[in-house]
């Protein structure tokens, strides 16, 4: 089969592989008829994130139809169904499981060992993304085989395209988490840094939560246009000052509620001599992430306030000014989305025409032009926002 | 290559079978092959530095030499990262005082003109390489500000923006989500080959 296979730094390449097999009696095997470039794997095509190897497929929002089902998964699964994978993969019976906290199960990390002795503590399995996470083969491919499938899937109604459900399986439950962490309030202003895919998300979000005011901030103009669609005031960072602006649209209070929707490839530009420094550290390995959202929230944010993050972040950040942010009594809510514990809220919202997912993407192409692809995202060329791919 | 990733796979995970087009493109070769060449030449200029410039007959600028050799390491490591285009540039600005420098050694009076001259002409060959990849980077990562798109009609709530605003007070009522889609607890446990 054809597949998007990361061979280093910058280079994925549109290989023909061999075709996954069912290998445990829960795996299922599906023919992806969908799916998406994401953020995230902008970190992996920078080489961001450690403990990829040269081979390795990438993807981890996809969703397709079920070809082939082991025994143990028959009861939740048949040929036929069609599913949206979510990229957290989980067994449904550890103790994080049981509480939802499905982006830590305890048992779905085939690289539990390395992860233990990184983390302290194993996360979840992960598709298509580093071997931290168990190295599974992802999603931008033909097929792909899904460990512990009678649990990892979400069933979506016929009635609704591929485009609306495609993103249950990442941004769009990424978006509502980030929200959700955020306990908002009819009276809140929740400024949300990042206007990519996953911030277009945590905007309508934060709207459909009920926030009296969304601020957005980014510095592309077509994802501020989209943006101020979705309902926010936008502040672009190019131009003006994040916290002036935010302090003058709250009386000078600070927003109550902070989503960060950048992660650790903050942008680097004169206007943020931080991430200057944070980029020069990167390049020495004195630092592996570039926090300057997390150090702009933590300024601007409201004392008593909820700092959300959604951004990814890899591995260790200098600077950041804890004595403010104890000081405020911040809250700070984080972590991989527990996609499936959203699900059925979503699904429901969609169907009842809340909202319709499918608004972010601006280009489709086909899995072939995947490597063109990537960069045409990350050089956010051609007013690219979000990518799906038909393989 | 791709024998390299296969040594490197799980027994079960997918074998390669034949490599397609990369995503990295000539000038991507390019600028990483002059970024390795930055590296190279600019450890030979901090730890040779004697030696350099005695053959080019500049002896008395050993410390010139090497605070030349730390800035193509700087721009080298600066051209091999994400920013390839600042590193690019960083390296045509350095070939430029190379230049300078180098042509105040091809003079009557220096017995290793011959050799600074031969320097001279492989800077301002490395200098074309430079500009070549540094524009082409540039054209591949350009973002036509002319065209920006106008997404304003993108709200993603297909009942409006304010049927939205209003759609929490309308919720408030029902259970939080969070509660509502725990998953039941599950009976049994085999142990899974994942
Ligand atoms: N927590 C999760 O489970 C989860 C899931 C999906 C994605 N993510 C992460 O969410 C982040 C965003 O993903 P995406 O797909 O939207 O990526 P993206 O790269 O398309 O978007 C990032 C946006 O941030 C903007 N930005 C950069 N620096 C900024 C700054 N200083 N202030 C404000 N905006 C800035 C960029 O211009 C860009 O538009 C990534 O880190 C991704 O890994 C997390
Ligand atoms: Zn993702
Ligand atoms: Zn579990």
């Amino acid at each position: 089969m054809k597949a998007l296979v990361w061979h280093g730094k910058e280079d994925i390449r549109c290989d023909t592989v061999s075709d996954p097999e069912i290998e445990d009696a829960r795996d299922a095997i599906i023919k992806v008829t969908s799916c998406a470039i994401c953020g995230s794997d902008l970190h992996l095509f920078h080489n961001y994130i450690p403990a990829m190897k040269p081979g390795d497929i990438i993807g981890h929002e996809m969703m397709g139809e079920v070809v082939d089902v082991g025994p143990s998964a028959k009861g939740a699964l048949k040929k036929g169904d069609r599913i949206v994978v979510p990229f957290t993969i989980f067994c449904g019976e550890c103790d994080q499981c049981k509480r939802g906290n499905f982006s830590v199960c305890e048992r779905s990390n085939r690289n539990k060992e390395m992860a233990d002795k990184v983390f302290g503590h194993t996360t979840a399995g992960l598709f298509g993304y580093t071997h931290l996470t168990g190295g599974y083969p992802g999603g931008q491919a033909e097929y792909l085989r899904v460990p512990l499938a009678d649990k990892t899937h979400i069933k979506v109604p016929d009635s609704l395209t591929d485009e609306q459900v495609l993103f249950l399986g990442d941004i769009f439950p990424t978006g509502w988490q980030a929200a959700v962490h955020c306990e908002i309030e009819p009276t809140d202003t929740v400024a949300i840094w990042g206007c990519g895919p996953v911030g277009q998300m945590a905007i309508r979000s934060a709207v459909l939560l009920g926030a009296m005011q969304v601020v957005a901030i980014d510095r592309i103009p077509e994802r501020l246009s989209m943006a101020e669609a979705g309902g926010a005031i936008t502040i672009n960072f190019d131009t003006e000052s994040v916290v002036e602006r935010l302090n003058d649209l709250t009386s000078g209070k600070g927003p109550d509620k902070c989503i960060d929707a950048v992660g650790l490839e903050s942008h680097v530009s004169m206007g943020q001599p931080d991430t200057l420094l944070d980029r020069a550290k990167q390049m020495t390995m004195l630092e592996s992430d570039r926090p300057h959202v997390l150090r702009e929230m933590i300024y601007v944010c409201r004392p008593g306030g909820i700092i959300s993050i959604a951004g990814v972040y890899g591995g260790l950040v200098d600077k950041i000014p804890m004595g403010p942010a104890m000081n405020k009594s911040l809250t700070f809510r984080m972590g991989q989305t527990h996609v499936n514990r959203w699900t059925d809220d979503l699904v429901r919202r969609i169907d009842e025409g809340q909202i319709d997912p499918s608004f972010v993407i601006t280009h489709t192409a086909k899995l072939e032009d995947g490597p063109e692809m990537y960069k045409v995202f990350r050089n956010k060329q051609d007013g690219c926002i979000k990518v799906v791919l038909k393989p | 290559m791709s024998f390299i990733a296969n040594a490197t796979r799980y027994e079960d995970s997918p074998e390669i079978i034949s490599t397609g087009p990369s995503s990295l493109s000539s000038t991507d070769r390019l600028a990483r092959n002059l970024g390795w060449f930055s590296i190279g030449l600019g450890l030979a200029e901090m730890f040779a530095a004697r030696s350099i410039s005695r053959a080019i007959g500049m002896e008395g600028s050993e410390n010139l030499i090497r605070a030349f050799g730390a800035r193509e390491v700087a721009s080298g490591m600066l051209t091999l990262s994400v920013e390839r285009k600042a590193g690019l540039y960083s390296r045509v600005a350095g070939d430029a005082l190379d230049l300078a420098v180098l042509s105040t050694a091809v003079k009557d009076d220096n017995p290793k003109r011959g050799n600074a001259a031969i320097a001279l002409a492989m800077v301002a060959g490395v200098t074309l390489l430079d500009v070549a990849a540094a524009l082409g980077t540039r054209q591949q990562r350009l973002r036509d500000e002319d065209d920006i798109r106008d997404y304003s009609d993108r709200s993603g709530f297909p009942k409006g923006v304010n049927a939205a605003r209003t759609q929490a007070e309308r919720d408030n009522r029902e259970p939080e989500p969070e509660v509502k889609a725990l998953p039941r607890p599950q009976t049994g446990g085999a142990e899974h080959r994942l």
